[in-house]
């Protein structure tokens, strides 16, 4: 394995796991606070113990995500250290504020967790919402910094050197919108059905079980809508990508040939004419850059991209079908957990979400390669000289898995099980 | 007066100050754990957990803000950090990542305290050693060292004694921080006392450690005779507080003392960043984004330390309260 390959499999293996913890982190808490503010307006305690579960369950995992995050605030330099030479103080801003926000999240989960008997019902309330306001914010600036490497913007490039550094123009890089757009109603989408979704499994073993049932309408409160909102923010970001990285969209499409009237493959040799022209501009007789328009050594893994995309693309579909279902029967006042069809639906969508959004990273981050910033720096000119990397690379992947596999213990022993009297 | 670059770097050591003073305790709290003996051995323990519990991660966070701002505003030095220290930083990345996940497994019941105690004490030499190492010269150098292999470029830098001398010192400082801070929230007189005695302990070893690294300094730019002397009054104060049993001014005093050995190191070494060669000016980022850096401190100051004193005001107001666990689950 060479160094580079390396690097950059040390990088996708502490992103990918990063990922998992950083989006629970920040819909997790939108679920604990809807069921502490339900448990204040009822005094059911189902409400309350739904509360405390989830709150025990976004501690481990928010531990998780920060000491996991600061992992990857290292490597950003243990590997790339020429890539933060240059982007720094381009994208030290996002990665600053980022900083404050998470310094918020940290602090008021503190409140949230330990402080049931030590503030007042309302100020613990308000802890939660602070929690999941920040954990929002801290994404969407790292999403910010990620959007820059893809259509950078705030320099001038002279002699490899970026000069007139401008950090505010920086962040209103044109695919922060679109990007950060896309990854916030991911993280409620995942999150809201993933939690619907384990919840709708034991109430197919156990109908009567309010506790599921209340975690299950919850679940589905903040997965749902934001599942159904996704793909058009994926229309979106879909059009940012046609423009400004075409060849990042002609990998996702598998899509070799400049023409107009550009067709949409949607599996081995079924094609549904004028629609990647359609949807990528919106137009059914636009011209679709396509891989041809990039130097030969300027492709990105086209197959890769091409089968993450569709991946993503695919269960992001099935995601927000689930999500329409969901408001149909709640428009219709039906009782969502007595359904068996709607629960099979409901439970099989528990893990899409998560494929998803590390398929959507997939493509994001190989569809710009083989840069690290677009058009600017090759990856390959900004890794560590240092020889080697396979190590670090194998010891942090060993230890992801040990932690992943303790968490998933944890997680089913702690907050899944019904609760036992 | 500093100028822009000057006060970013101030900055930096003020929140690494920060990470040591809060976030050097609860590793202090881990290593007692590890250390934790004699008749109160489990309330020993549970007195950290409750100590460290809801602050820790909050405390984490001024690491990650002193990363965040090194990498935006002295992107060079990160750079060359981030290649010379490539081993220790890894390995320290590891001593976080074992640490806290260990701490929040054990807090819900899956086990792990030992794994929290032993990357309690690893850890903090890890950080010690990094700054050690950029002390004592070898990584501003570093950069001038070409084609030697291995060994000279990657190891050598961070390979000194002065260096692990540097991390036993900061390994001590953080256990002797987190004695003094627990001798204020033991609940009662006899865990107190517990703590009493280790604070003086690892006030002795703080003050053996300092005299190792001076003994073994490579050069005689590491100290300034002023902030020994302040430094050195500190202590003096705290030594003199713990003996009279005088909890809450032997905090005060362990805090200054900390802070004056880390803010003596930053004024030994300036005006550079990575001594010899790379002063703070020449590190520094363009004008405008030190600017904005600087805009983005001042408004996530207003945010932050409102939210720091209600979480300290919360948790640590009344020291006499009985520990809490977090909230166990129905078994």
């Amino acid at each position: 394995m060479s160094d580079l390959l390396a690097a950059r499999s040390q990088m996708a293996v502490s992103l990918a796991f990063h990922i998992i913890f950083a989006v629970i982190g920040i819909a997790m808490p939108v679920l604990m606070v809807i069921a502490e503010r339900r448990w204040q307006q009822t005094r059911d305690p189902v409400y309350l113990d739904l509360a405390k579960r989830w709150a025990r369950g976004t501690a481990i995992l928010f531990a998780v995500g920060a000491v996991s995050g600061t992992v990857l605030s290292f490597e950003l330099g243990l590997l790339w250290p020429r890539f933060m030479e240059l982007a720094g103080p381009l994208i030290g801003m996002p990665f600053s504020l980022e900083g404050f926000a998470f310094f918020t999240e940290a602090i008021f989960l503190g409140v949230y967790l330990y402080g049931w008997e030590k503030v007042s019902p309302r100020a613990h309330l308000l802890a939660g919402v602070l929690v999941a306001v920040s954990g929002a914010a801290s994404g969407i600036f790292v999403v910010i910094a990620n959007a820059w490497m893809n259509t950078p913007t705030g320099f001038a490039l002279v002699d490899g050197a970026l000069v007139n550094v401008d950090p505010i123009a920086a962040m209103q890089t044109p695919a922060a919108f679109p990007q950060a757009l896309h990854m916030t109603l991911a993280a409620y989408a995942a999150t809201g059905l993933g939690v619907a979704g384990i919840h709708a499994l034991l109430l197919l073993k156990n109908r009567t079980g309010a506790f599921h049932r209340a975690a299950l309408t919850i679940g589905l409160i903040v997965g749902a809508p934001a599942a159904v909102l996704q793909p058009i923010s994926g229309d979106v970001a879909a059009r940012y990508v046609a423009r400004r990285q075409p060849a990042k969209l002609a990998a996702m499409e598998a899509h070799y040939e400049t023409r107009a009237d550009a067709p949409l493959k949607v599996g081995p040799g079924i094609e549904i004419p004028y629609a990647l022209s359609l949807l990528a501009f919106h137009d059914p007789h636009a011209v679709v850059q396509g891989l041809d328009s990039v130097p030969r050594d300027e492709w990105p893994n086209v197959p890769l991209v091409h089968l993450s995309f569709n991946v993503m693309v695919a269960l992001g579909i099935y995601m927000a079908i689930v999500g329409l279902w969901a408001g149909w029967l709640a428009v219709r006042k039906r009782d969502l957990a007595s359904r068996r069809p709607f629960l099979w639906a409901v439970a099989i969508a528990a893990p899409c979400g998560f494929v998803a959004i590390e398929a959507g990273w997939m493509v994001t981050e190989l569809g710009r390669q083989p840069w690290v910033i677009y058009g600017v720096l090759k990856t390959a000119d900004a890794v560590t000289p240092m020889p080697g990397l396979v190590v670090p690379f194998t010891a942090i992947t060993l230890l992801y898995c040990g932690l992943g596999a303790i968490v998933a213990w944890l997680l089913y022993h702690q907050i899944i099980r019904s609760p036992q009297t | 007066m500093l100028s822009l670059a000057e006060s970013l770097a101030a900055i930096i050591v003020v929140a690494l100050t920060g990470y040591v003073l809060l976030g050097g305790a609860d590793f202090g709290g881990g290593i007692w754990d590890l250390l934790a003996s004699g008749p109160r051995k489990t309330r020993q323990r549970d007195l950290i957990a409750h100590a460290i519990g809801p602050v820790w991660e909050a405390n984490h966070v001024w690491l990650i803000l002193a990363i965040v701002l090194l990498f935006t505003c002295f992107p060079r030095a990160f750079a060359r950090m981030a290649i010379a220290l490539h081993i220790p930083l890894t390995l320290m990345l590891f001593g976080i990542v074992l640490r806290g996940s260990a701490f929040v497994f054990r807090s819900y019941g899956g086990g792990g305290g030992r794994v929290f105690a032993i990357a309690s004490l690893v850890t903090p030499v890890l950080l010690g050693m990094c700054v050690g190492a950029v002390a004592s010269g070898a990584i501003g150098a570093a950069a001038g060292v070409q084609g030697e292999g291995f060994y000279a470029l990657y190891v050598a830098p961070w390979l000194t004694p002065f260096v692990f001398a540097v991390g036993l010192f900061a390994l001590t400082c953080f256990a002797f921080l987190a004695a003094v801070y627990l001798t204020v929230e033991a609940p009662d007189a006899e865990l107190q006392e517990d703590f009493r005695q280790r604070a003086i302990l690892s006030g002795v070893w703080v003050l053996m450690m300092a005299a190792l690294g001076l003994a073994l300094a490579p050069h005689g730019n590491l100290v300034e005779p002023r902030m020994v002397a302040l430094t050195g009054a500190a202590a003096l104060a705290g030594f003199w507080a713990l003996w009279r049993r005088r909890y809450r001014l032997a905090r005060v005093a362990a805090a200054a003392q900390v802070t004056l050995i880390l803010w003596g190191w930053g004024v030994a070494q300036f005006p550079y960043m990575l001594p010899p060669d790379l002063p703070i000016e020449l590190a520094a980022a363009p004008r405008a984004t030190l600017r904005l850096a600087l805009i983005a401190v001042i408004a996530g100051a207003v945010v932050l330390f409102p939210s720091l004193y209600y979480l300290f005001k919360v948790f640590k107001a009344q020291s006499s309260a009985p520990p809490t666990t977090p909230p166990h689950p129905p078994r």
